[in-house]
């Protein structure tokens, strides 16, 4: 098995999720972009883990999957917040704090 | 230069290819598809290919962790999220910005970019053939040098927890 296999599927899943940041104006795509990009790098994480010979990778790896499902359940309560006070969540409606 | 190499594990090879290649069509129905459910649905695809994936790099923990944070958990929030904020199911107009055309050459590039680097570094490196990791080794990484990262993931959950309620309940 090469490294190169598991390493370019990170970098294509990443680049994916970018554009997903990018496109998507719904509030709740734009966090499963997120999502693709946290697993292209816990991917890449688990890689070099066996790449190396050593665990440090995956426990590394056991801890951005404890940060993200943080991240979705703060972002998640942010968008029903936001959907409450202004009955859509579009993001480039919420232009409030622009200059 | 990718599937070519002597020495190799060609049902290794074969099983990676597929599931690498189910993973990134359902990543692209993932950021195209106009039906936010449906997006979801092609979601939980990615993850369990991810989780797969773990499986073959011989980190059978973390697969399990995969299926039963991402797949169990995170994806049932979602579905929460989408039926809470949406009234209609179906096809939506307007989920995409007005200047999402700008995202592919970004998208391009950086992928572009990321690969031309990883193929010059590790052009023709062989993973070593390791045999299943024993939890016990996680296990004394956690609890020995990364043990102020662990109870730090522990404030950050429990401050998230608390985060979520304050932030989404009815007054």
């Amino acid at each position: 098995m090469l490294a190169v296999n598991f390493l370019l599927l990170g970098a294509v899943l990443f680049s994916i999720g970018v554009f997903g940041v990018i496109a998507r104006r719904n509030a709740v795509m734009v966090l499963m972009s997120v999502e693709l990009i946290l697993n292209a790098v816990n991917l890449n994480l688990i890689a070099f883990a066996l790449l190396h010979g050593n665990v440090d990778g995956q426990v590394f790896a056991l801890y951005v999957i404890a940060v993200a499902a943080a991240e979705v359940g703060v972002g998640l309560g942010m968008v029903l917040l936001v959907y409450r006070n202004r009955r859509s969540i579009s993001l480039d409606e919420l232009s409030e704090m622009k200059g | 230069m990718i599937v070519a190499a002597d020495n190799i594990n060609v049902a290794q090879n074969v099983a990676f290819g597929i599931i690498a290649f189910l993973m990134v069509f359902s990543a692209l129905c993932v950021v195209t598809t106009k039906n936010v459910v449906h997006a979801a649905l092609w979601l939980v695809l990615v993850l369990a290919g991810v989780a797969a994936q773990y499986v073959l790099a011989a980190a059978e923990f973390v697969a399990v962790s995969q299926v039963l944070v991402y797949v169990g958990a995170v994806m049932v929030l979602f579905l929460f999220g989408i039926m809470l904020t949406r009234a209609q199911i179906g096809k939506e107009r307007g989920l995409n910005n007005k200047s999402w055309a700008l995202g592919i050459p970004v998208a391009l590039m950086l992928g572009g970019l990321l690969s031309y680097v990883i193929i010059d570094e590790f052009d023709d490196t062989t993973m070593p053939d390791a045999g299943p990791t024993p939890t016990e080794a996680i296990a004394d990484n956690v609890l020995a040098p990364y043990l102020v990262p662990f109870l730090a993931i522990s404030f950050i959950l429990l401050a998230a927890a608390i985060g979520s309620i304050v932030l989404a309940r009815k007054d």
